[in-house]
């Protein structure tokens, strides 16, 4: 599950993590109240973000032809004109999506002066199973970019679980980017604020693009969190209900919103042939060989190994509600799964909505002769597939000759 | 001789009164294994289907009935405490089949299990079957969720991330005649106990296996460490399989482990890497069998 920015940071400063002052809003209004406190203050500069779950905001442009998701201001008055030409449109980014997202909140924050701009990030090490604190001087750009170009300009810090990050850890990053003297002391507490931020949540990725050396009005340097990404480990969140409810639906397909609620793993893609299949590594191999035969996927569809006939019969449905889809794959192979449940549950499903489309449905393993039984005496016209190329081929086929 | 478990192996199950441990440590009894106790705390004393005797802990599981390995059936949260109690009570083998145990709780487990004795299957796993000699395999041991009359005692060892595929692979070997012996099932999950290489050293060395099929899908390199291993040292034919070259890149594809991110862990690179270590790369999940075959 992804975070907003400006929740990432509020989990941040609960940890001491330097952030530039700054509060939500979902109002024109409301805005303009939280900027002139922040001009108040002593702000010269007040930047207005749109918060989507997405990078490249800046960049990004609105539907409505307004451009730019990150705006820099000089007076309340311009954070308020930004503001409302934001709130209610549609920001496409690079990382969006030709769909955009539908911008809702506001981070209206000080603009710091900044002087440098750093990279931070906290995630799992795959490869060691230690969670691993990345950082490199080359912040404000795309971290795969420097990974790919300059990655001696990346310094990781494995971290070991029995004990946590230790100062002395934090201390060496902080080094390794160049703070020094009172910079020094601020960058380990803030690595270590990150990091804590990132084992309390139970969070996969916490990422500070850029981390700033920004210079204060009375010419000091100070180290802020200028921008912040949080995701958190689905498996997780069962143990942190406050962060539960952090989830914005609005930043979810609206099917995948409806396949969560029956505990269904559903992702939609956009192609026209729908897959339910049982295993997830199955189910993405179903995508893979409906595409090697030359159709297009319509959805991975993952309906687990306990699955009941009503979240069967319920997968179906939301499969159908997406409108590009022109024939359907069933793809069974049960270990956990009865191969009667899924027929049973399909064909309530065909009932219910008196499908008209091309259905291929391969069932084998558990209880396979009564899946097979169920779906013979149904009355329904499904084409049976022998093996999964064969059952791919067949749904191929039948949806290019619709 | 097959790797990890024999059709001998003293098997005990944590979690069996649970519904889902319930049903398969009764599908593995239809199958001839040896499930020689369950442990659910609080149950002691109390007999599973009048046949297994229950206790409360692993460790007087163990010390009554000599079993050496586990399975854990017991939900993700409280699957990590299972886990190490499994490794506590000095198991040779503890395969946890719980899909849905929170990261970090295995990070801190592999952690405390370094050092110790017992190998850890999965999290997140369908198991491991070694079949059997009788009518449709029974007689072996199967640990975990996989269907058994799908497998067929012989000499194809089969490594895979994902259940059902392995399902797919062992069917279409069986129907081909070819038996297998031993199929590991290492889960979907990011961080787990066994990995590819892991199990391809195994078989490597094993006089049982003549040849292996290896099975993958997207996110981390654990395909590519076991790649560069077998180019320099497999004995036997490798076919694989690599699941999730039309996944759309930062999803999570079901499996928590399933994710290209930051343009690593793609099946591109992955299949590149099979190709460079002369592993027979089946185009289809319907060609593995096939591809392992021609090489053999």
């Amino acid at each position: 599950m992804n975070l907003h920015e400006y929740q990432a940071k509020e989990l941040l400063a609960k940890q001491g993590v330097a952030l530039p002052p700054g509060d939500v809003c979902d109002s024109a209004e409301s805005a303009k109240k939280i900027a002139q406190k922040l001009f108040e203050g002593g702000a010269k500069t007040v930047v207005v973000k749109a918060q989507i779950h997405a990078g490249g905001r800046g960049k990004g442009t609105f539907k409505n032809g307004f451009k730019g998701g990150v705006k820099l201001c000089k007076t309340a008055d311009e954070v308020f004109e930004n503001a409302k030409a934001m709130l209610g449109n549609v920001l496409v980014t690079k990382q969006t999506g030709p769909d955009g997202r539908l911008v809702s909140k506001l981070l209206i924050a000080v603009a710091p002066d900044i002087r440098k701009e750093l990279y931070l990030a906290v995630l799992l090490d795959r490869s060691t199973s230690r969670p691993i604190v990345m950082a490199s001087t080359e912040g404000g750009m795309d971290i795969e970019e420097v990974a790919a170009k300059t990655p001696e300009k990346i310094f990781k810090e494995s971290i070991d679980p029995a004990v946590g990050m230790m100062p002395y850890q934090a201390r060496k990053i902080a080094a390794a980017l160049g703070l020094t003297g009172d910079l020094l002391g601020q960058g380990a507490k803030l690595l270590l604020g990150v990091y804590k931020t990132w084992w309390e949540a139970d969070a996969s990725l916490v990422e500070i693009n850029p981390l700033c050396v920004v210079q204060n009005p009375d010419g000091k340097l100070s180290l802020l969190a200028v921008d912040a990404k949080l995701s958190l480990d689905d498996n997780g969140l069962y143990r942190h209900p406050d962060l539960q409810a952090m989830r914005d639906l609005a930043e979810e397909a609206p099917l995948e919103i409806e396949a969560s609620k029956f505990n269904l793993n559903y992702i939609k893609l956009d192609g026209n042939i729908a897959c339910l299949v049982n295993g997830a590594g199955l189910a993405m191999a179903t995508m893979d060989i409906i595409q090697h035969f030359g159709g297009k996927p319509a959805n991975f569809l993952d309906v687990g190994g306990g699955a009941s006939q009503e979240q069967v019969a319920a997968a179906f449905k939301i499969i159908l509600q997406d409108a590009n889809v022109r024939g359907i794959l069933v793809n069974i192979f049960g270990g956990i799964m009865d191969c009667n449940v899924i027929a049973t549950g399909i064909v309530a499903a065909v009932k219910q909505t008196g499908l008209k489309l091309p259905l291929v449905v391969r069932l084998e393993g558990n209880n396979v002769v009564a899946g097979k039984q169920t779906l013979a005496q149904s009355g329904l016209t499904i084409i049976s597939g022998d093996s999964m190329a064969d059952a791919a081929q067949k749904v191929v086929k039948a949806v290019s000759s619709t | 001789m097959a790797i990890l478990v024999t059709p001998q192996t003293r098997v005990l199950v944590q979690g069996i009164t649970g519904a889902f441990g319930a049903r398969h440590t009764q599908l593995s009894l239809a199958y001839g294994s040896q499930i020689v106790a369950g442990v659910t705390p609080g149950k002691g004393g109390q007999k599973f289907e009048d046949k297994v005797p229950i206790f409360d802990t692993v460790a007087d599981a163990k010390k009554q009935t000599g079993a050496t390995a586990s399975a854990i059936f017991v939900p993700p949260a409280f699957a990590a405490d299972a886990i190490l109690e499994g490794i506590d009570a000095g198991l040779e083998l503890v395969v946890c089949i719980t899909e849905g145990i929170p990261v970090n709780d295995m990070v801190k487990v592999k952690r405390a299990m370094e050092g110790k004795r017992t190998r850890l299957i999965g999290p997140n796993c369908p198991g491991i079957v070694t079949p059997g000699e009788g009518k449709d395999s029974h007689g072996g041991c199967r640990i975990g969720i996989a269907p058994g009359y799908i497998h067929k005692k012989g000499h194809i060892g089969v490594v895979s991330r994902s259940g059902t595929l392995t399902y797919e692979a062992v069917w279409q070997l069986t129907c081909r005649g070819v038996g297998q012996s031993t199929c590991v099932g290492i889960g979907g999950d990011p961080v787990n106990g066994t990995s590819h290489l892991d199990v391809l050293k195994l078989f490597n060395e094993d006089a049982d296996t003549h040849g292996i099929i290896m099975i993958g899908e997207i996110g981390g390199s654990a395909e590519e460490d076991a790649a560069t291993w077998i180019k320099s040292n497999g004995k036997k034919p490798v076919a694989g399989f690599i699941a999730g070259a039309t996944a759309p890149p930062g999803r999570r594809m079901g499996h928590a482990g399933a994710i290209v991110s930051g343009g690593k862990g793609t099946a591109a690179a992955k299949i590149e890497a099979f190709k460079a270590a002369g592993i027979g790369v089946a185009a289809t999940p319907s060609d593995m069998a096939d591809t392992l075959l021609k090489m053999m």
